[in-house]
């Protein structure tokens, strides 16, 4: 501790410095990552490559090679199906959340009276969604745009579509309100960066002669690029991440079952990660604010 | 005529300018389009609770009567009575109280730590650490939660709170990544001459994070503390695994409904009106986001207004 002081002013030591005490913040959070997250992370892909059986005694392990993955992806009458459901329902639900979260911090950034009543309104699924909240309320009917999922003409309607537009639209309409309800913290994070518009670029445009209406276009959509990317990004991990996810139930009921066990659940879990990534991959594709500037 | 045109031309404007609005104000046209967009998005953000709370309130007479649609035909608090029993409420909510207060209060101290260290020091794989930090949100729970359920099963912490409470410490928490990013840009944005100067007058490094960059970053305390408490209060996934056969949590207990219900009410025991109904379940689910609705209400100004304070975007 005493030989701190003289570091600091040496001016060769800084670096050394600024290194030791930088290390010595995040210490916890060094340990904490190798003991909760890079170790399990290997373990359970070791146990995807094994077939593995609890035992009163421990596990025991049975290497099997790439077999658990491939009876995913090949023998699982299930698996491949909900992931390809999971990944189109995402698809669908991040432009939903992307644009009503726009438009809604859009309203709460302007000033109008009642706005904190809105606001209170806006946030509060931030609040309740929880796993089995949302599936009693789902289960009671709760969720679906009110009137609409349960009339004929709507049951006629899908019929006539082809299939691969079917579930889709389907899901779009009875799980409106739940895709909706994933937007709170997105609202809040347009809300923060909204705010970081200078309003003097605004003004400049309007006397310039452009409309609310160009405004933005030109100015405010440009400036939330990168914002968008990054509620995409959170839009995508937090509905992948989310307890009632059915891909989710169905790998968490493998690892009970006789027949899957831990290691089928584990390599299950890898697959659903790398379809995960893959769809964080094609949103910063397309939504990468570099594209943009070239276009 | 002349004249009456004359007349008639600011009454034009003004009527635009009514209607239309100016640079002033934004017009009638423009604000019941606003009211009325505002009004319907809120209604469909409404709509599950109002459903829940007035389906909650029927009486199983009510249930069956399809002219009872909006309005109860009297108050009934039946539901909430059985609902509240089944649920066990004074217990389950203690202990969901319990297990999303204490690790939300030491992810809140052991990620001001970290963002510190990240804002404040320049050192050698800094980016790499952040990339770090973001995997650990990106990667699912389920790619990493069976080798530390064997763990804690090993040293016997299953069902216990220190399942939970030990990831926390070290800054693994449920979503510790987001708050240590909000530390960050807290710290961030502080002017660092008040450091430098207590540092020039021979402050330890410690201190200096102690006695003045803490303060400092109170609003980013608040963000995450209620932040976590929500988001661990609603979190299921990890508290079944980690928690299940010691602790119940609401929401646990709120998955059991069915089963929980059948056990205090035999289906074949009780009269028709006692068997479980949609209204029950809805009291229950109720029952369950009350406490949070209760918070949220009386924290709302600090829930937003912090957040918009501290700016949090992650850039």
């Amino acid at each position: 501790m005493t030989e701190r002081k003289p570091l600091h002013f040496r001016g060769i030591g800084l670096r050394a410095r600024e290194n030791l005490y930088g290390y010595g913040f995040i210490l916890l959070w060094l340990i904490g990552f190798a003991v909760f997250t890079v170790v399990p992370l290997v373990q359970t892909f070791f146990f995807s490559l094994n077939q593995v059986t609890v035992t009163a005694t421990g596990i025991d392990l049975l290497p099997v090679q790439w077999a658990n993955y491939t009876r995913a992806l090949v023998t699982d009458p299930n698996f491949v199906e909900l992931l390809i459901e999971y990944a189109i329902e995402t698809l669908v639900s991040v432009p939903i959340v992307i644009i009503f979260s726009m438009i809604i911090a859009m309203f709460l950034n302007l000033k109008f009276r009642f706005k904190g009543f809105f606001r209170t309104i806006f946030f509060l699924p931030v609040v309740i969604t929880s796993g089995p909240v949302i599936q009693e309320l789902t289960a009671q009917g709760a969720t679906s745009v009110p009137g609409v999922a349960s009339t004929a003409a709507l049951t006629e309607f899908l019929a006539q579509l082809p299939g691969y537009l079917r579930s889709p639209v389907e899901y779009l309409l009875t799980s409106f309100i739940l895709i909706l309800w994933f937007s709170g913290v997105q609202i809040l994070i347009y809300l923060s960066s909204l705010q970081k518009i200078d309003k003097s670029v605004y003004e400049a445009a309007s006397i310039d002669g452009a409309s609310a209406w160009e405004s933005f276009w030109k100015i405010t959509l440009p400036s939330l690029s990168t914002t968008t990317l990054i509620n995409a990004a959170y839009t995508i991990i937090t509905l992948s991440h989310f307890s009632e996810n059915k891909v989710i139930k169905y790998i968490y009921s493998q690892t009970y079952a006789v027949q899957g066990g831990i290691g089928y659940s584990s390599a299950m879990s890898f697959l659903y990660f790398f379809v995960l990534l893959l769809l964080l991959a094609v949103t910063y594709l397309v939504l990468s604010p570099r594209r943009e500037r070239r276009s | 005529m002349e004249g009456n045109l004359m007349m008639k031309k600011p009454d034009l404007t003004k009527i635009r300018t009514f209607l239309l609005g100016s640079r002033t104000s934004y017009g009638l046209v423009f604000n019941v389009v606003l009211y009325l967009l505002l009004v319907a998005i809120g209604f469909v953000y409404l709509y599950p609770l109002l459903f829940m709370f007035v389906t909650s309130m029927k009486s199983p007479t009510d249930l069956l009567n399809p002219m009872v649609q909006w309005v109860p035909t009297g108050v009934y608090l039946g539901n909430y009575e059985k609902a509240f029993r089944v649920l066990d409420y004074p217990t389950t909510l203690v202990s969901s109280i319990l297990v999303s207060v204490l690790p939300s209060l030491i992810t809140a101290a052991v990620c001001s730590l970290v963002g510190y260290g990240l804002a404040r020091y320049r050192f050698a794989g800094k980016t790499i650490v952040f990339g770090l930090i973001l995997a650990t949100f990106i990667i699912p729970a389920q790619n990493t939660v069976i080798p530390q359920m064997l763990t804690y099963k090993e040293l016997g912490l299953l069902g216990n709170i220190f399942a939970l409470l030990l990831p926390a410490m070290f800054g693994q928490g449920y979503r510790s990544a987001i708050f240590i990013l909000i530390f960050y840009q807290t710290f961030q944005s502080l002017p660092k001459v008040l450091e430098e100067a207590a540092r020039l007058d021979g402050a330890s490094d410690l201190k200096i994070f102690f006695q003045i960059a803490l303060p400092a970053a109170v609003p980013a305390f608040i963000i995450t503390i209620i932040f976590s408490i929500v988001w661990y209060w609603n979190e299921t996934y990890l508290t079944v695994i980690f928690l299940e056969g010691g602790i119940q949590t609401l929401p646990m207990q709120l998955a059991k409904f069915t089963q929980a219900y059948e056990n205090l009410y035999p289906p074949g025991m009780v009269n028709i009106f006692d068997r479980l109904n949609e209204a029950v379940k809805l009291a229950g689910t109720f029952l369950n986001i009350l406490p949070l609705l209760v918070m949220y209400f009386v924290l709302q100004k600090w829930f937003v207004e912090s957040v918009e304070r501290s700016g949090v975007t992650g850039e």
